[in-house]
């Protein structure tokens, strides 16, 4: 009797594995940070994004219900990483959205990768995803920090910044920024005079922004994000450093400009893919999310709406769910919504325009969330990696 | 009334029995596993506070170092399986042996916040070291081949071998434990002087258990590298320090399954609570912690046996 | 002229930032040491408490229009009237027990109030401005210092000197002294312990609120603001001699200045540099610089 029940467990177990991905509804996963650092930029909106998506769709792709799981990895790869792959063997995920957090995003695209089902990153910005640790099934669809990089440091080179110095977060991450930004100020004639790393988390910056004013440099690059980036950027404003030299962020949303208010950010240079104000399409997305969130919504926000949009699309159009012909049409596809008129590389890497944005002051600023004017429009072959620099074994061929 | 160990034995062999049968239960193997690694993690602390008397704030240190250098092992040297984790075991117990040796000399309080401090420093070595990948983690460790021969891509396979490394862990520190140097250890956490007195040399026996307790995380923690396929800095945050502290506390400090349990718990909790989104997972867990201090300091498996107690007294 | 390698306005200037934060670090671990000298307590909570003075010092501002000055006053009676609460409702058990439960218990309070407070305001964080009267910067020759900067060691120089004198130099003092060395007899004499405990309790929160207050123009006011300090302080404290005000005050501007220094010639470790002095100095003296041995 028990060796029965033994094999009709397992007989039920392997069923329901292998049977859920073709029939049933087709399930799209999302799993962000929710509920710390990254939950403004990103988190439980971006998630409802997803399933405007879906319901904008039509609820319904192949005649299949869609339907949206929804988690929060709190920022540890190994929840992020579980969930992915019980989703798969439990639920018969078809795709998955990865949301901030450049080692969830790497962990997560190892078992996607390893499962065979189509990863799209978005929240993360290590550029990792699309060299070393780039996979037939990954996408990284909206900024990396390469293209943030090279976005700010072309655009405020050649406008005649050729100074700069650099306030660093002291590690793997502030080092990419820092390092991919110099590059390019160098690649254009520029001079790195100085730079200086600060220490994770750390709340006190004056002791570096002295450092930095005494460089005399031209501009002050802030490697760093998220509460450090606004707390350097308030000591900043504190000890004039504003007056004398111009700030460019290297990773700035619109939610850390909104945090510290136009008074303190007004003149900041910054590089994002998208900006609610941009055109009308842009608008009417921005008021929809405004109607219901009483905030504009991020670059992140937008992009989990178009990445869900497009997969949706990819997947009518390839008449089915598998992955190798989902990532086949993805790549092949020209899109154009809102968020992005690109077209997805071989490698996984989205090209698509990216922007260099001022933060205005409060006297150009007219409406609530009226934060920036245009400064550059950069094309994406000249934003993102290129070929030739790539590290990526799928572009070499 | 059934005899204690009558019914401690019944316990034991039903766990193994639920523990081999478990990935044909429908339990999901993935989970399991990385449930017996924090089990295994918390019954090595429990070693340590429970049977020793000594708090350490910062055994995530021990803990993510192994997982660290297993991950490295595995895949920048091609290691197998089972000899990287012996490999993570010997560095936490390195580790162990010099943290060891400069917080034993201190007491209470003061011994806890030498460990925090020393961890701390060990996150930053790890956040800025190359080889550990800093934010992003060291990712994409394979399974590889146990001895070279057996492959451990099958969950299945690999459930197996996670759960005969724990079994032996786990018997290992009851040896430990029911040892004349287990014996001499209680004494030391129930009345330190009178140990002295008595002529053992306590510092030589509080740095062998503290450097068993962190070899033994550290095997927990390459454990769980080969399990998930990464390391990251979580695993050497001082908030997985406090973590394996709740689940110790929760279990029942000084309990053989104490540990056990308050890592399942734990460990459900967070996955549970992964699909709600939301801070709520932190507010629940402080208001774990605070309960469990107030009102259920034995702990899950504590209360248990003080219950069982109370009520075998009473019928005396 | 160049002192160590660097020109001697930018050293002077680093030094007197050091001293700017040193102050901050003592102001901060003073209530630290205050409820653990007197009470035994080992208040993880501090540094969410810290936190609930910055975010009460906002929500003054935003939802009731309250400027800088009030909440300077009104935010640590609130923060210290919380503390209070905590003390009759979850500390005043633990007393008779390990020290170690109070560490574990304020560390369970501590993952509470901060996940409310990110549940309720994010974590992007809340801007707090500096109070008009305190704007701008003086120029020193050899550096420009923002006014509120001298302020923040203005006031933490004073209360730190206040409590010290309190503590050390006053009858009531001496009671609390006495009361948590021996506190039956103390009560035989007719003191409320329980109260003076009590009040001890609210008033190191209070004066974490204090430097929330303090800290809110300086830095964004965030639910995480805490969780980043409160082991440096910790360490503080622990240098300092946890029984010490005297040890917590001199040691958290001796590190600041440390800090600083390393901050111009090795930035990378400033942030460990504590971590490297506690364990050196724990080694030399057990029980800290100033501590008293049990």
């Amino acid at each position: 009797m028990k060796i029965k029940t033994l094999v009709a467990a397992l007989a039920i177990g392997f069923a329901g594995l292998a049977g859920a991905q073709n029939t049933g509804p087709v399930k799209l996963g999302f799993i962000t940070d929710m509920s710390s650092l990254y939950a403004d930029i990103d988190g439980p909106a971006g998630a409802e994004m997803v399933r405007w998506a879906a319901q904008d769709f039509g609820g319904k792709v192949l005649n299949r219900p869609i339907e949206v799981l929804v988690a929060d990895h709190q920022n540890k790869a190994d929840v992020a990483s579980s969930k992915a792959r019980e989703w798969i063997d439990k639920d018969g995920l078809s795709m998955l959205i990865g949301g901030t957090s450049s080692g969830t995003a790497i962990a997560m695209s190892k078992v996607t990768t390893e499962k065979k089902r189509p990863f799209i990153a978005i929240g993360a910005g290590s550029a990792r995803l699309t060299n070393e640790d780039c996979s037939p099934y990954s996408i990284h669809y909206a900024y990396d920090t390469v293209a943030l990089a090279k976005v700010a440091g072309n655009a405020l080179v050649k406008a005649g910044n050729k100074n700069w110095f650099f306030l660093t977060a002291d590690y793997a991450f502030g080092y990419s920024l820092e390092g991919d930004a110099t590059a390019v100020v160098k690649a254009n004639g520029g001079t790195v005079v100085g730079s200086v790393r600060h220490p994770l988390n750390a709340s006190d910056f004056s002791s570096f922004l002295l450092q930095a004013q005494s460089s005399k440099a031209q501009i002050l690059a802030l490697a760093n994000a998220g509460g450090d980036f606004t707390n350097a950027m308030k000591a900043a404003k504190e000890f004039g450093i504003t007056k004398t030299m111009k700030v460019a962020g290297l990773l700035v949303f619109i939610n850390d400009v909104h945090s510290l208010g136009l008074a303190n950010t007004e003149g900041l240079q910054l590089a994002d893919s998208w900006y609610w104000n941009q055109d009308d399409a842009s608008r009417k997305f921005a008021q929809r999310f405004f109607a219901k969130y009483k905030r504009m919504p991020s670059s992140l926000h937008a992009a989990d709406y178009s990445a869900a949009s497009n997969y949706l699309k990819a997947v009518q159009t390839a008449g089915t769910t598998d992955a190798d012909k989902v990532m086949a049409t993805l790549k092949s596809m020209q899109f154009n919504d809102f968020y992005t008129k690109g077209k997805i590389r071989a490698d996984g890497r989205m090209i698509h325009d990216m922007y260099l944005f001022q933060v205005k002051s409060q006297k150009e600023s007219t409406t609530p969330w009226d934060y920036y004017k245009t400064i550059a429009k950069v094309p994406g072959e000249q934003a993102f990696t290129t070929v030739a620099e790539s590290k990526c074994s799928l572009l070499k061929k | 009334m059934m005899h204690t160990k009558t019914l401690t034995r019944i316990t034991y062999l039903a766990l193994l029995a639920l523990l081999l049968l478990a990935p044909t239960l429908g339990l999901y193997p993935v989970f399991v596993m990385k449930l017996l690694c924090f089990a295994l993690f918390a019954c090595a602390f429990n070693l340590l506070l429970g049977f020793t008397g000594l708090l350490s704030f910062g055994h995530a240190a021990f803990f993510g170092s192994a997982a660290y250098v297993t991950g490295w092992f595995v895949k920048s040297q091609g290691w197998t399986p089972e000899l990287a984790i012996l490999a993570g075991g010997v560095a936490a117990g390195l580790i162990g042996l010099v943290v060891g040796l400069v917080a034993i000399r201190r007491q209470g309080i003061y011994f806890a916040m030498i460990t925090l401090a020393i961890a701390q420093m060990i996150y930053f070595v790890c956040l800025q070291a190359s080889f550990t990948g800093g934010e992003d983690g060291l990712q994409g460790v394979p399974r590889g081949n146990l001895f070279g021969l057996i492959s451990l891509q099958s969950d299945t396979t690999l459930y197996y071998f996670v759960a005969a490394v724990f079994v032996l862990s786990f018997l290992a520190i009851g040896r430990v434990v029911n040892s004349p140097f287990g014996q001499v250890l209680k004494m030391i956490r129930e009345n330190e002087p009178r140990a002295v007195s008595l002529g053992y040399q306590v510092d030589r026996y509080k740095l062998l258990a503290f450097v068993l307790s962190a070899a033994l995380a550290g095997v927990a923690g390459s454990l769980k590298t080969i399990v998930m396929g990464f390391a990251t800095l979580t695993d050497v945050h001082w908030s997985m320090s406090g973590e394996v502290i709740l689940m110790t506390l929760l279990g029942g400090v000084g309990t053989f399954f104490g540990p056990v349990f308050g890592a399942g718990i734990v460990i459900s909790l967070q996955n549970l609570l992964a699909d709600k989104v939301g801070s709520w997972v932190t507010v629940i867990i402080g208001v774990i912690f605070v309960l469990c201090v107030l009102t259920f300091r034995k702990g899950v498996v504590g209360e248990l046996q003080a219950f069982r107690e109370r009520r075998r007294r009473a019928a005396l | 002229m160049d002192i160590f390698g660097i020109p001697h306005q930018a050293f002077l200037g680093q030094l007197l930032l050091g001293l700017v934060n040193g102050a901050f670090y003592a102001m901060l671990s003073l209530g630290l040491a205050v409820i653990f000298g007197l009470l035994g307590i080992v208040n993880f909570a501090h540094g969410a408490l810290y936190m609930l003075g910055a975010f009460t010092a906002w929500i003054l501002f935003d939802q009731f229009g309250l400027n800088y000055w009030y909440a300077l006053v009104l935010a640590p009676l609130i923060v210290g009237a919380a503390g209070v609460v905590i003390e009759r409702l979850f500390l005043k058990h633990l007393y008779k027990l390990d020290p170690l439960y109070g560490l574990l218990l304020t560390f369970g309070l501590a993952l509470i109030l901060e996940g409310v407070f990110r549940e309720l305001y994010g974590v992007s964080g809340q801007n707090y401005n500096v109070p008009e009267q305190l704007s701008g910067a003086t120029n020193l020759g050899f550096m420009v210092l923002p006014n509120y900067r001298a302020w923040v060691v203005l006031v933490s120089l004073v209360v730190c000197l206040g409590t010290w004198y309190l503590i050390e130099r006053t009858r009531l003092g001496a009671y609390l002294r006495a009361g948590t060395e021996n506190a039956q007899l103390v009560q035989t004499f007719g003191v409320n312990v329980p109260m003076m405990v009590m009040l001890t309790y609210g008033a190191g929160a209070g004066l974490a609120g204090l430097a929330g207050v303090l800290a809110a123009p300086i830095i964004q006011v965030s639910p995480l603001m805490g969780s980043n300090l409160i082991i440096v302080v910790f360490a503080v404290v622990v240098i300092g001699g946890m029984g010490s005000i005297l040890g917590s005050v001199v040691t958290g501007l001796g590190l600041g200045l440390i800090e600083g220094m390393t901050r111009v010639f090795y930035p990378e470790a400033s942030s460990i540099v504590v971590f490297v002095i506690m364990v050196l100095v724990l080694m030399v003296r057990p029980s800290g610089l100033f501590g008293k041995e049990n």
